[in-house]
C-alpha cells in the first residue's frame, strides 16, 4: 500500500515536474551558446532548443532525462576530436540535429550518438555525416531510433564504423532510417527482441545489416542495395526476415544474404535481384523460405553444406544463372512447388502443376565450384548438353534433390 | 561491287530459302512473346538459338549459295569487274539478305509485343547485333570453305563439321582443358580461348548483359577488369570485328589465286 | 591485239598449257582448234583473265592485263556452257549485264528481234530451253561493240536458222573491222567463218595459219580430214 502510494506520489511529481519544465534556447548570439552550458542548466525533462548554427562540441553528456530539439539542423561539429553525445539517462530525445566530424580512433569506438545503459530514449531526424560510429546503443532497451540520416565517407574496413550498432541492446525499434557507406549499416551483437522496418542501407563497405548472437529479431520492408556484401545473419536464432528487398551486391563475396549458423528462420516475401549470390547459406537448419522472388542472380541459392530440414516452398526462381548450388550430393532439404523460370517440362492433365520434376541443381554448377574460370562456358550448347546427361541421370549432384510439383506459371501472392 | 551486291541481294531476296529463313523467325518470335508472354525468358530462348542456329545457317546458307552461283560468278568473271568486287559483293548480298530475315523476322513480333517501351530492349538490341556479326562471320568462313574446296559434297562436309567444332567440340575440349589445368592460374586462358571462336565470343556478350551477375563472383582481377568494365566489351566487339574482316581478307585474297 | 608469250598452266599435276605463244593480229576470224582436252578452254580463260597462268605473259591491246580489270571492256566472251541465274529473268538479265558493264548499248533490241526472244523476255531462266538460253547468250554478247570477241561453243543447240543468223552475225562483226576467237567443234562451221586457224595440241600450239596451209601441210584434200591427220598423226 505505502508503495503504491509513494509510486502515485513520484508520477505525480513527475507530471508536476514536467508541467513546470523550462526551456532553454541554445544560439550563437544568445545567452546560452554551448549545449553543454544548456544541459549544465537544465533540470530534469527541461527542454533545450538548439536554434541553426554551428557549434563545435564534442563529449557532450547528457546525464538528466532531456529533450533536445534542433531548429532547422544546427550543426554540431565535434572537429574530429572524440565522441560527440553520450546519453546515461533513460527518457532523452534527441530531435533534428546534424552532427559531423566524429573522432576516428583504433582503440576506442567514438560515436555521433552513443546510448550508454538506459532505457526510453528517442533519436529521430538527426543527420550524421563525416562520422566514425554513427547511432551506438549499448545495453539499452525500449528505445527508438527513427528517420536518421547516415552518410558516411568510409573506404577501408579497419577504420571505419557502423552506421547504427545495437550491443547488448534489447526491444530497439529501428525505422525510417537511411545508412550509407559505412562499414556495416546495421550490426545487431548480443541484441534480441528487435524490430528493423523499412530502412534503406547502401553502398556499405561491409554488410548492409549484420546480425550476430542475436535472438528472436525481426527485419521487415528494408531495401539493402549494393553493399560489399549483403546482408549477413550469423550465429542467431528465430529471426523472421519478411518482405526486404537485396538488390545488387556484386562481386566474388558478396550474396544478397548470407547466412551461417542459423536456426529456426523465416525468410518471407523477400525479393533478391541481381545479387552475385542471392543466399548463402551455411549450417543453417529448419528454415522455411517461402514467397520469395529470386531474379537475374548469379546463383540464387547456393548451398555450402550442413544445411538439414530446410523447406523451400513456393518460391519463383526467375531468370538466374544457377538456381541451386550444392557442393555435395547429399540432400536433405525440401523443395516443394516452386516457380523455375529455367523449367521446360510440360502440363498435361493443365492443372498448373508440371508432370515432370524439376532438377534445379546442374552438373554445371557443380563444375563451376570445381574450376571457377570455367564460368566463361556458361550457356554454351555444350554445357547444356552435359546438363542434360546429368539431369537423366545424377552422377555429381544430389539425386533426390527435386522440386515434384514445378509450377507452370510465376506464382503471385 | 555494290552492283553485284545489288544483283546478289535482288537474286537471294526472290528465293524462297530467305522467305523460309525469315518465316522461320517470325514464327519463332511470335511463338515466344505470345505463347510464352515472358520477355525476359523470349530473350534467354533467343540467345540460345541465335548463338546455335544463326551460325548453322550461315554456313550452310553460304556455301549453297556459292554452288549455285557458281555460273552466275562466271558470267561477271567476264565481265569487267575486279574479282575482288565480285566476292565481297556477293558475299555481303548473302551476308545483308541473311541479317535482314535474322532482324525483321525476330523484330517484328517484339516490335508488335511492345518492345520500345520495355527494359529489354538493350538485351534484344545485343542479341541482333551479335546474330549479325554471326552471320557475317560464319557466310564469310563458309564462302572460304566453298572458295577452297571445288566438290559441293566435301564442301558442305567442311562447312556442317566447321559448325559442329566450333559449336559444340571447341567447348568442350575448352572445359576439359580448364578442368585438366585447374590448379594454374587461368582467367587468361579462358579469356584467350573465348576470343579464338566467334560463337563463344557472341556468348560471352550475351553472358555480359543476362549473367553479369554470376561472373562477377569470380575471383580472377582479369575477369574482374573485363567484366567488370566496358573493356570486356570492347574487347569482344573488336575482336568480333576482326573475326569478320580475317576471312573476308584470306577470301578476297583466294579469290584472286583460283582459276575458274 | 593479243600477245601471249611463253604460257604455261597446271591444274595439279595436269599441265594443260606448256608454253604457248600466239599472236593474233587485228581484225579477222581465228578458230583455236585441238582435240578434247587440248587446252582450248583453258587458253581462251587466261585470256579473259578467268584462269591465272603459272608463267608467261599476256597482253591484249598493247596492255597486259595482269594489271587491272578494264582490258575486259574491250572484249565480248560467250561462255561455253550457257547456266545463268535461275531466278532472273531474260530481261532482267540483259538490263544487268548492260548495268554492270555501264549501260554503253542500243543493239540489244535488234539482237533480241534477230533470235525471235520477245516472247521470252519475262520468263525466268531456269525456265529456258538450252537453245534458247544460248540465243541469250548471243544476245549478252554481241550488244556491245568492242574490238575482241570471243566466242567458246558459239553453236551448241542452236537451231539451223539461228545458226544462219549467227554466221551472219559473225560475218557483220569482221566487216567492221573486228577479231573474232572462236573455238569450236564443228568443222564445217570452222571451215566456213574461219580466215585463220590455230591448232592446239598437248599444252603447244601445233599449227597456226590458214586452212589452205594447213591443208597442204597435212596433205589431205579437205579440212576434216586435214584435222584427223594430225591426230591420228600425233597418237599413232
Amino acid at each position: 500500500m505505502n508503495r503504491l502510494l509513494i509510486s502515485i506520489l513520484i508520477a505525480f511529481m513527475a507530471i508536476i515536474n514536467s508541467m513546470h519544465a523550462k526551456t532553454i534556447t541554445v544560439c550563437n548570439s544568445c545567452e546560452v551558446t554551448s549545449i553543454k552550458k544548456a544541459i549544465a542548466l537544465a533540470s530534469d525533462y527541461d527542454t533545450i532548443k538548439v536554434k541553426k548554427g554551428t557549434y563545435k562540441e564534442y563529449n557532450i553528456l547528457v546525464d538528466k532525462p532531456l529533450t533536445i530539439i534542433g531548429e532547422n539542423y544546427p550543426v554540431i561539429d565535434g572537429e574530429l576530436k572524440g565522441e560527440i553525445i553520450t546519453i546515461t539517462s533513460d527518457n532523452v530525445t534527441v530531435d533534428g540535429l546534424f552532427i559531423i566530424n566524429v573522432g576516428t580512433s583504433y582503440t576506442e569506438d567514438y560515436a555521433a550518438i552513443r546510448v550508454q545503459k538506459c532505457k526510453n530514449f528517442l533519436i529521430q531526424n538527426v543527420v550524421l555525416e563525416k562520422l566514425f560510429f554513427g547511432i551506438y546503443l549499448e545495453k539499452a532497451r525500449d528505445g527508438k531510433v527513427f528517420h536518421n540520416k547516415i552518410i558516411g565517407d568510409a573506404i577501408e574496413e579497419y577504420n571505419s564504423g557502423n552506421g547504427i550498432q545495437l550491443w547488448y541492446s534489447k526491444n530497439i525499434l529501428i525505422e525510417h532510417n537511411y545508412v550509407e557507406r559505412v562499414r556495416d549499416g546495421i550490426y545487431l551483437e548480443f541484441s534480441d527482441d528487435c524490430t528493423i522496418k523499412n530502412n534503406v542501407s547502401a553502398n556499405n563497405l561491409r554488410y548492409g545489416l549484420h546480425f550476430m548472437f542475436s535472438n528472436n529479431d525481426i527485419y521487415r520492408d528494408n531495401t539493402f542495395e549494393s553493399n560489399g556484401a549483403g546482408v549477413a545473419v550469423m550465429f542467431s536464432k528465430k529471426i523472421k526476415m519478411y518482405n526486404n528487398i537485396f538488390k545488387e551486391n556484386w562481386g566474388t563475396a558478396s550474396y544478397g544474404m548470407l547466412l551461417k549458423e542459423i536456426n529456426d528462420a523465416e525468410i518471407i516475401g523477400n525479393t533478391f535481384e541481381e545479387n552475385t549470390i542471392g543466399i548463402n547459406i551455411e549450417g543453417s537448419n529448419r528454415i522455411v523460405y517461402k514467397n520469395n522472388n529470386f531474379i537475374n542472380n548469379g546463383w540464387a541459392i547456393k548451398v555450402r553444406g550442413a544445411c538439414y530440414t530446410n523447406s523451400f516452398l513456393s518460391n519463383n526462381f526467375l531468370y538466374n544463372s544457377f538456381d541451386i548450388s550444392y557442393n555435395s550430393n547429399i540432400n536433405d532439404n525440401v523443395f516443394d512447388k516452386n516457380y523455375w523460370s529455367n523449367y521446360t517440362g510440360y502440363d498435361l492433365d493443365k492443372n498448373g502443376i508440371g508432370d515432370v520434376p524439376y532438377r534445379p541443381v546442374k552438373l554445371f554448377s557443380y563444375i563451376v565450384n570445381r574450376t571457377p574460370e570455367t564460368i566463361i562456358l556458361l550457356r554454351s550448347l555444350f554445357i547444356d548438353i552435359i546438363d542434360f546427361s546429368e539431369k537423366v541421370s545424377p552422377v555429381f549432384t544430389p539425386d533426390n534433390l527435386l522440386d515434384n510439383n514445378p509450377k507452370m506459371k510465376k506464382i503471385e501472392w | 561491287m555494290l552492283k553485284i551486291l545489288k544483283y546478289s541481294f535482288y537474286d537471294l531476296m526472290r528465293s524462297r530459302w530467305s522467305y523460309v529463313y525469315f518465316a522461320f523467325y517470325l514464327l519463332l518470335g511470335i511463338v515466344l512473346l505470345f505463347l510464352n508472354n515472358d520477355l525476359s525468358k523470349a530473350v534467354i530462348t533467343l540467345m540460345n538459338v541465335i548463338i546455335v542456329l544463326v551460325p548453322l545457317i550461315g554456313t550452310i546458307f553460304g556455301v549453297m549459295y556459292y554452288y549455285n552461283s557458281k555460273e552466275f560468278t562466271e558470267l561477271l568473271l567476264a565481265q569487267p569487274l575486279k574479282r575482288s568486287s565480285i566476292f565481297l559483293g556477293q558475299y555481303l548480298g548473302v551476308a545483308i539478305s541473311l541479317s535482314m530475315s535474322l532482324i525483321l523476322g525476330l523484330g517484328i513480333p517484339f516490335v508488335f509485343y511492345g518492345l520500345f517501351k520495355s527494359t529489354a530492349i538493350w538485351d534484344f538490341s545485343l542479341l541482333l547485333i551479335t546474330g549479325t556479326f554471326l552471320t557475317f562471320i560464319f557466310t564469310a568462313l563458309a564462302f572460304n570453305i566453298a572458295l577452297s574446296n571445288e566438290n559441293r559434297i566435301k564442301g558442305f562436309g567442311y562447312a556442317i563439321l566447321l559448325w559442329l567444332f566450333l559449336a559444340i567440340i571447341y567447348d568442350g575440349l575448352f572445359l576439359m582443358t580448364l578442368i585438366i589445368f585447374e590448379d594454374y592460374p587461368l582467367d587468361k586462358v579462358s579469356l584467350v580461348g573465348t576470343m579464338l571462336n566467334p560463337i563463344d565470343l557472341s556468348r560471352t556478350l550475351i553472358l555480359l548483359k543476362l549473367d553479369i551477375s554470376a561472373l562477377l563472383g569470380y575471383t580472377g582481377a582479369v575477369f574482374k577488369q573485363f567484366f567488370g568494365t566496358n573493356f570486356g566489351l570492347m574487347v569482344s566487339f573488336v575482336a568480333l570485328v576482326l573475326w569478320v574482316v580475317l576471312p573476308v581478307s584470306r577470301m578476297t585474297f583466294k579469290s584472286k589465286k583460283k582459276d575458274f | 591485239m593479243v600477245s601471249i608469250q611463253d604460257l604455261h598452266k597446271k591444274f595439279g599435276k595436269n599441265e594443260v598449257l606448256s608454253g604457248v605463244n600466239l599472236e593474233i593480229g587485228e581484225g579477222g576470224i581465228f578458230a583455236v582448234l585441238g582435240p578434247n582436252g587440248s587446252g582450248k578452254t583453258t587458253l581462251i580463260k587466261c585470256l579473259l583473265g578467268m584462269v591465272i597462268p603459272n608463267k608467261g605473259t599476256i597482253s591484249v591491246l598493247g596492255k597486259n592485263i595482269k594489271h587491272g580489270s578494264n582490258y575486259r571492256y574491250q572484249i565480248d566472251y560467250l561462255p561455253q556452257i550457257a547456266n545463268f541465274p535461275s531466278n532472273l529473268k531474260v530481261k532482267e538479265l540483259i538490263t544487268m549485264i548492260k548495268d554492270l558493264r555501264g549501260n554503253k548499248t542500243t543493239v540489244d533490241e535488234q539482237l533480241i528481234s534477230l533470235f525471235k526472244l520477245e516472247p521470252f523476255l519475262d520468263k525466268k531462266l531456269g525456265n529456258l530451253s538450252g537453245g534458247t538460253k544460248q540465243k541469250v547468250n548471243l544476245v549478252l554478247t554481241f550488244m556491245f561493240d568492242s574490238p575482241l570477241i570471243i566466242l567458246d561453243e558459239p553453236t551448241s543447240g542452236l537451231d539451223p536458222i539461228s545458226l544462219i543468223r549467227l554466221k551472219n552475225l559473225i560475218q557483220a562483226e569482221k566487216e567492221k573491222g573486228k577479231t573474232i576467237l572462236i573455238t569450236s567443234h564443228i568443222m564445217s562451221f570452222v571451215e566456213e567463218v574461219s580466215d585463220e586457224i590455230v591448232f592446239l595440241l598437248e599444252g603447244k600450239i601445233y599449227f597456226k595459219g590458214s586452212i589452205n596451209e594447213l591443208k597442204t601441210k597435212t596433205d589431205q584434200p579437205d579440212f576434216e580430214h586435214a584435222i584427223a591427220s594430225i591426230l591420228t598423226e600425233n597418237h599413232a
